[in-house]
């Protein structure tokens, strides 16, 4: 079992809080994703689950075991943690081959030689190194690198594998194609794994569940689906998915339905809290129809090519940006409606 | 140690840390520090009684006078001859750069005993050379090296390579832009250099002349070998003539001389040091090629020139040396048949002080270099990663014994083992007190190197060995002694090749027994045996070359910053 959870974990740096209050739990098994921009604590909290740092107050336990505990100080090292970390930077060791990048974890684990060359040999044919195995770290490409970290991580078959921005230094081609060796192995060993990232599309893609993170608080914790459809916040909002946060000047709920005056049109809303308290709303291109009828006027500003479709960057009466896509082209400076259909409307604390 | 668990994760390595710093520290900065209590204290109680008197001796006085004239007027002799290579070499297209360096680096890494000794052997009455080119100074006549004239020059000579490497390393790390940015607005030749780079290296340049003086201040194989004989005394030679005429009853007296030389240096270091911090401000930014500045038509005549120098003050001295180590006794003209290797074989072969020293210097350095090696790999790596409080002050101390005239470490070592705390034994006489005072004076030799290159090494090196379950032993062991091998090995030579030709430390430490090469060549030389001392200082410097071209050999397999003539 390698459920991971926290308690009240804070971590500060020489006074300045980088994490503070972070209570939450990871299943076995499951794929999260830490998703925030720089310095937002995520890869601080990935090093405090490996144990590269000792929380300043909290605790952190994987399985049964307490890990960490701020309270009494103690702590378990990272190296008797049995968890896999993957660098950004790899962290191959230069002066080992492929093969004994690999086999080095279960070197340090005193395996007998017959059992360290054949899990190693299995390591290097699942992530298809077998050809390289004699190879030095130097000699490969960025891709085959990673696949090294990957394997060298996962040979000892750790509770649980962390991963600090393993994608970063890859080209975009390379990135995908590895995104699917990740999904893919997540599903072959049901490790529980969690992946630290910047890029809201690779969490997307990969984790069963995202937790956003901005100013050491981790911001919301959802599958990515509601993350996008339901944002807790304007930071999420803003943060995940492209969209404008609007403020909403009244509202009223009746049974059925919530409608918010939103820039100066009468609109259904959809809400978590049936109306009380919500005082924005998130309007995401698919909130927004380009009728000639439409609830209010706006003027294109800029027009960007997505492929099959356009982004309209478009800027109603007063003054508000919002984003609106089309299969049409349209002109810059070209004056159109917009009618607004069921936006997500939230409360900002 | 509240720090280093907090931050670094690990509590091994905290523990490991403070156990190794405990040790460094004891090493390195225990016997400054036992000084410093000498001097202050008279007879156990604290008063500056004696300190008052000593400094009040005529002796004393001119003595301060001749060190601070000799190490000022060097240092301007240096900082001519360094500056002006260091900018033709960093700056212009001259061709051969790296054999120029290398050679330019000759002068520091041969022993000071050995330059005086060979440069006597060009100059003079009885010179060898001037003999056999029949150009000798009649006999009687003075040999002009024997005064404070002759000091600063060697002195000069001898240190030239700090500035040197000092400055030219400040040059490269200004950005080629800025130079061609300079020339792109219309700046030309001379107003460039003025205008543009004299101001962005002045940093470096005063770093670099600080440094110099507090070395030429602690010289003491020059002007042991130059002086003595004219009557001319500095503070080193001075503490030396007073230690060896009457033994350690005037322990009290020769530390308070050692303080005195101490505090001018010490000045001299904080001058450097606000220097250098000053140029680190100055050279943000990316720097790419190193500067190339064509000389055109006066390209070849600058290179005559500069080759011609480098002869003068290199290749002659040595060929000197090499006559005097060749004739059958001193003062004979070198001819076909007089042409002979007894100096050799008699100094190499037969001599048991010299098979002793030999013995003694080569294990000596190998020993420090061990030790060292194996104390600095560890703790730098642990400084790095768990940095404290404390391993931070250490960092900032740790080049003192260096930087501090070798007469003024061997006074505090003699001061802090002559008797060991708790027992009568003493460590005075033995080897064990040269091996000490290596250990602590060579500490930053070997430590800088290997900083360096750990300062380079991705810490996830340490970390991902870490997550896979290696324990600290493993990790240092497996991955972070394989990383750092090569910039180990480059300090354990560097350790090994100052060691072996030390004189500074052992000229005040040795006893029957326990001679070092470098004390072997000063007391031979002093006895007169100069042909003999000269093939053995010539087989010196063989060795010096060897083990430079060995690293030079290796380099490109360093990391940046490790070799410290090619910064």
């Amino acid at each position: 079992m390698a459920d991971i959870s926290l308690s009240s974990v804070g971590k500060t740096f020489a006074g300045a809080p980088a994490l503070s209050d972070i209570t939450t739990r990871f299943e076995d098994g499951e794929f999260i994703a830490l998703l925030g921009p720089s310095g937002c604590g995520k890869t601080t909290l990935l090093r405090l689950l490996a144990g590269f740092e000792m929380p300043s107050a909290g605790q952190i336990g994987i399985g049964r075991r307490t890990m960490a505990d701020a309270g009494s100080g103690a702590m378990v090292p990272p190296e008797r943690r049995n968890i896999g970390f993957v660098f950004q930077s790899y962290a191959l060791w230069p002066h080992m081959s492929v093969r004994r990048n690999i086999a080095y974890p279960l070197e340090i684990r005193r395996l007998a030689r017959a059992q360290i060359a054949e899990q190693t040999e299995a390591a290097l044919a699942a992530t298809g190194l077998g050809a390289y195995a004699g190879r030095m770290p130097s000699e490969l490409s960025g891709g085959q690198r990673q696949r090294v970290a990957l394997a060298r991580c996962l040979v000892s078959d750790p509770d649980a594998v962390l991963l600090d921005e393993p994608l970063a230094n890859l080209d975009v081609a390379l990135r995908a194609s590895m995104q699917g060796v990740f999904t893919d192995f997540h599903r072959r060993t049901g490790a529980t794994m969690v992946y630290v990232t910047h890029d809201q599309a690779e969490a997307m893609a990969m984790a069963d569940r995202i937790a956003v993170l901005d100013r050491g608080t981790i911001q919301q914790f959802d599958t990515p689906q509601t993350l996008y459809e339901r944002p807790r916040n304007r930071f999420v909002a803003e943060f995940v998915g492209r969209g404008t946060v609007v403020p909403v000047q009244a509202v009223e709920a009746t049974d059925s339905a919530v409608h918010a005056q939103v820039l100066g049109a009468r609109i259904a809303v959809q809400s978590g809290r049936n109306g009380g308290g919500i005082d924005h709303v998130c309007l995401r291109p698919e909130n927004l129809t380009i009728t000639e009828t439409g609830d209010l006027r706006a003027r294109v500003a800029r027009v960007t090519y997505l492929g099959g479709k356009y982004l309209l960057e478009t800027v109603a009466d007063c003054g508000t940006r919002l984003l609106a896509e089309t299969r049409a082209k349209f002109d810059v400076g070209a004056q159109l409606g917009l009618t607004i259909t069921t936006p997500w409307a939230f409360s900002e604390d | 140690m509240g720090l280093a668990t907090k931050s670094g994760g690990s509590r091994s390595e905290g523990r490991l840390l403070s156990a190794i710093l405990v040790v460094a520290i004891c090493l390195t900065l225990a016997p400054v520090l036992r000084l410093f209590v000498e001097g202050v204290t008279d007879q156990g109680t604290p008063g500056l009684a004696l300190m008052g008197g000593v400094l009040s001796q005529p002796a004393t006085l001119s003595a301060l006078k001749h060190s601070l004239i000799t190490a000022g007027f060097g240092t301007l002799v240096s900082l001519v001859l360094g500056a002006g290579f260091a900018f033709l070499v960093a700056l212009t297209d001259l061709r051969a750069k790296a054999a120029l360096v290398f050679c330019l680096m000759i002068p520091m890494m041969i022993p000071p005993q050995i330059t005086a000794l060979s440069w006597t052997q060009i100059m003079g009455p009885s010179s060898v050379l001037l003999k056999t080119l029949g150009l000798a100074p009649p006999l009687g006549a003075p040999q002009p090296l024997y005064s404070a004239e002759g000091i600063i020059l060697l002195l000069g000579i001898q240190h030239m390579s700090i500035i040197f490497l000092t400055l030219r390393a400040g040059l490269r790390a200004i950005p080629q832009e800025v130079v061609e940015a300079a020339r792109i607005s219309g700046a030309r030749g001379l107003r460039t250099w003025w205008q543009v780079v004299m101001p962005l290296t002045l940093p470096s340049l005063a770093a670099g002349t600080a440094i110099t003086f507090v070395t030429a201040l602690g010289n003491f194989g020059i002007p042991a070998m130059l002086g003595i004989p004219a009557g001319y005394a500095t503070l080193p030679t001075l503490v030396y003539q007073k230690l060896a005429g009457m033994g350690t009853s005037v322990l009290a007296e020769v530390s308070v001389l050692a303080m005195l030389i101490g505090t001018v240096a010490v000045a001299g270091i904080l001058v450097q040091r606000f220097f250098q911090s000053r140029q680190k401000v100055h050279l943000v930014g990316a720097t790419s090629r190193p500067l190339a500045i064509p000389l055109g038509a006066a390209r070849l005549p600058v290179e005559i020139l500069l080759w011609a120098v480098v002869c003068a003050i290199l290749v002659l001295p040595m060929f000197g040396l090499l006559a005097t180590s060749l004739v059958p006794a001193y003062g004979v003209p070198l001819r076909l048949d007089t042409v002979t290797l007894a100096s050799w074989s008699e100094v190499l072969l037969r001599q048991p002080v010299t098979a002793r020293a030999f013995a003694n210097s080569f294990g000596l350095a190998l020993g420090a270099a061990l030790v060292l090696m194996a104390l600095c790999l560890p703790l730098a790596w642990l400084m790095e990663r768990n940095p404290t409080r404390l391993s931070r002050l250490f960092d900032s101390l740790l080049d003192l014994p260096y930087a501090l005239p070798g007469v003024v470490l061997s006074i505090a070592m003699i001061l802090l083992l002559i008797k060991l705390p708790f027992t009568e034994a003493t460590l005075y006489g033995t080897i064990w007190i040269i091996f000490l005072a290596y250990l602590a004076r060579f500490f930053a030799v070997m430590f800088r190197p290997v900083q360096a290159s750990l300062k380079q090494l991705d810490p996830a090196m340490g970390e991902a060995a870490q997550s896979v379950g290696a324990s600290l032993f493993q990790r240092l062991r497996d991955v972070i002694l394989p990383l750092s091998a090569p910039a180990a090995a480059a300090g354990a030579i560097l350790v090994f090749l100052t060691a072996f030709n030390e004189l500074t430390v052992s000229a005040l430490l040795w006893s029957s027994g326990t001679e070092t090469l470098g004390v072997v060549i000063f007391n031979l030389d002093d006895s007169g045996e100069t042909a003999m001392a000269s093939a053995l200082a010539m087989t010196i410097v063989f060795v010096v070359m060897a083990l430079m071209a060995l690293i030079e050999l290796f380099s490109r397999r360093f990391p940046k910053g490790v070799v410290p003539w090619q910064t």
